[in-house]
């Protein structure tokens, strides 16, 4: 389970999170919708421990992410696949070595790093691309090779930020069918990071809306989709004013 | 101004303040030897194809210079074979390190802080702690320690190099033969000379790689954020390298 409690994040002047409560359930795939720059990839990086709380709690499985020292934060962090929103390819490596870079700390022999490697260059349509550089890759298949490279670790956790922006429909259309794919294939609990709400009624169980810094509104598709809420039916509707 | 002065200085503390934090979190990251141990070979093979054909090549033209500076102010004075130790004593204590290290640190250095600066604002350096790795013993120390060990060995060459342009200068323009060019080259030589030039350039290799792996992953803002840091890498390190040697020569001459 991954609870934010009373979450606060400034930058500077700038405040981002005030008072920011979510909780993911243990095998639900939850979906946080927002608008750009209000920060759903802060929420994200504060469960891994790339940002810290200003104030309030981030619990992983009952685990205080804030306070945990580096060989905590590992352990963490080794439950916890996240697909980063520009795929965050290590540029000097190929895409075999990025996904396989996950797994050289973990004590796995070669062989099982290989088989992973290969299995989860499958699951994204990606196989026989290995030796390639991630210069050499569109946009789409940068994204499923960072997919890959979260997939290989066999996390508990999914953390998706905008997993199908920048794409073209069909292409977000697989992608989503892989977030899906992945959750029933390894049981994961996934948060999703989205403003295409096509994808969020695919993929979610859930759908949280963030706004001025606080969850908005929470609850199944349905309650979403039928929500009362006007700022909630502006944004799921897409329309200007 | 004197405000200005002040707060300058002020800033200038805590820079280095911060490089010393820095320094502390780089060593909690050597024992992690499995992590940072592969990645050094890499890196050496890296700085010396880097930065070994300039190294040359300042050492070389240094060398001519050197010889033919000496005789301009030996001549007349002193017996004309003194033009042999003050090339090699020149270069070994002094020009082939700190040339060296001066042109390595707008090569080295603007490098590293150019690549990791990418790295850091592409998110890489990010997904790299999400897959658990530290950042310090994966980029910082295999850069660190690669540097360090890799200049003694490339100014051990460019000394090398300096030298001998200095003696076929001799041989061509200054009517010294060999045997009273190397008779001046050991007349004065002391082990000291050699391994103070490589010791110096060792922390000239451990500086340059610290300043442009802090100055690469402190990186802002976008590909401008990038060249900014590439640029300041050159000028801290180049400042840093100037004070060490004064520094090593106050203490170790
Ligand atoms: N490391 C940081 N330093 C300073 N400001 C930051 C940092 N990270 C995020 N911000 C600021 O926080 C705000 C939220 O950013 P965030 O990236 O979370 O938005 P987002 O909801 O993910 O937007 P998008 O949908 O465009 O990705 C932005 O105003 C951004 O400038
Ligand atoms: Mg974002």
């Amino acid at each position: 389970m991954i609870e934010l409690q009373d979450v606060h994040k400034a930058f500077g002047p700038k405040q981002v999170l005030t008072g920011f409560t979510l909780t993911v359930r243990d095998g639900e795939t939850l979906v946080l919708i927002g608008y750009s720059g209000t920060g759903k990839s802060v929420v994200l990086k504060h469960i891994v421990g790339l940002l810290h709380p200003d104030a309030g709690e981030v619990i992983v499985d009952g685990r205080m992410v804030p306070e945990l020292d580096r060989a905590e934060l590992n352990a963490v962090r080794r439950d916890i696949g996240y697909v980063f929103q520009f795929a965050a390819l290590f540029d000097s490596m190929t895409v075999a070595e990025n996904v396989a870079l996950g797994l050289r700390n973990r004590d796995l022999p070669e062989a099982e790093i290989v088989e992973r490697v290969q299995e989860a260059l499958a699951l994204v349509d990606l196989t026989g691309t290995d030796e390639r550089a991630p210069a050499e890759l569109s946009g789409g298949m940068r994204k499923r090779v960072g997919l890959a490279r979260a997939i290989a670790l066999r996390p508990r956790y999914m953390l998706y930020d905008e997993p199908t922006t920048g794409l073209d429909p069909v292409t977000a259309a697989v992608i989503d069918r892989l977030v899906v794919r992945t959750r029933e294939h390894l049981g994961v609990t996934g948060l999703v990071v989205t403003h295409d709400m096509r994808s969020a009624y695919t993929v979610g169980d859930r759908i949280a809306m963030l706004y001025e810094g606080r969850v908005r509104q929470v609850g199944t598709v349905e309650e979403i989709r039928e929500t009362d809420d006007p700022v909630v039916r502006q944004f799921i509707e897409g329309r200007p004013e | 101004m004197i405000t200005g002065i002040g707060r300058r200085a002020v800033a200038a503390v805590e820079a280095v303040g911060r490089l010393g934090h820095f320094v502390g979190d780089m060593t909690r990251a050597l024992p992690d030897v499995r992590t940072w141990g592969r990645l050094v070979a890499q890196q050496m093979r890296r700085i010396g194809v880097d930065s070994l054909p300039v190294a040359l090549f300042i050492a070389a033209f240094t060398g001519v210079v050197l010889a033919l500076q000496a005789s301009y102010t030996f001549t007349g004075a002193v017996p004309l074979y003194f033009v042999g130790t003050l090339v090699g004593k020149t270069m070994m204590l002094e020009l082939g390190p700190v040339l060296a290290g001066l042109a390595l640190a707008g090569r080295v250095g603007a490098s590293m802080a150019a690549e990791l600066g990418t790295m850091t604002i592409t998110e890489q350096v990010d997904a790299l702690e999400t897959l658990a790795y530290d950042p310090q013993s994966f980029l910082v120390v295999p850069r660190v320690v690669a540097a360090t060990a890799m200049f003694p060995v490339i100014v051990t060459f460019a000394v090398a190099t300096g030298i001998v342009t200095g003696w076929l200068t001799s041989l061509a323009l200054l009517e010294l033969s060999t045997a009273q060019f190397l008779k001046g080259l050991k007349i004065f030589y002391v082990f000291k000379d050699l391994w103070f030039g490589l010791f110096k350039s060792a922390t000239f290799g451990f500086t340059i790689a610290l300043v442009g792996c802090r100055v690469g992953l402190g990186t802002r803002g976008g590909a401008e954020g990038v060249g900014q840091s590439a640029m300041r890498a050159v000028v801290y390190s180049a400042v840093l390298i100037l004070m060490l040697d004064a520094f090593w020569a106050v203490v170790l001459l």
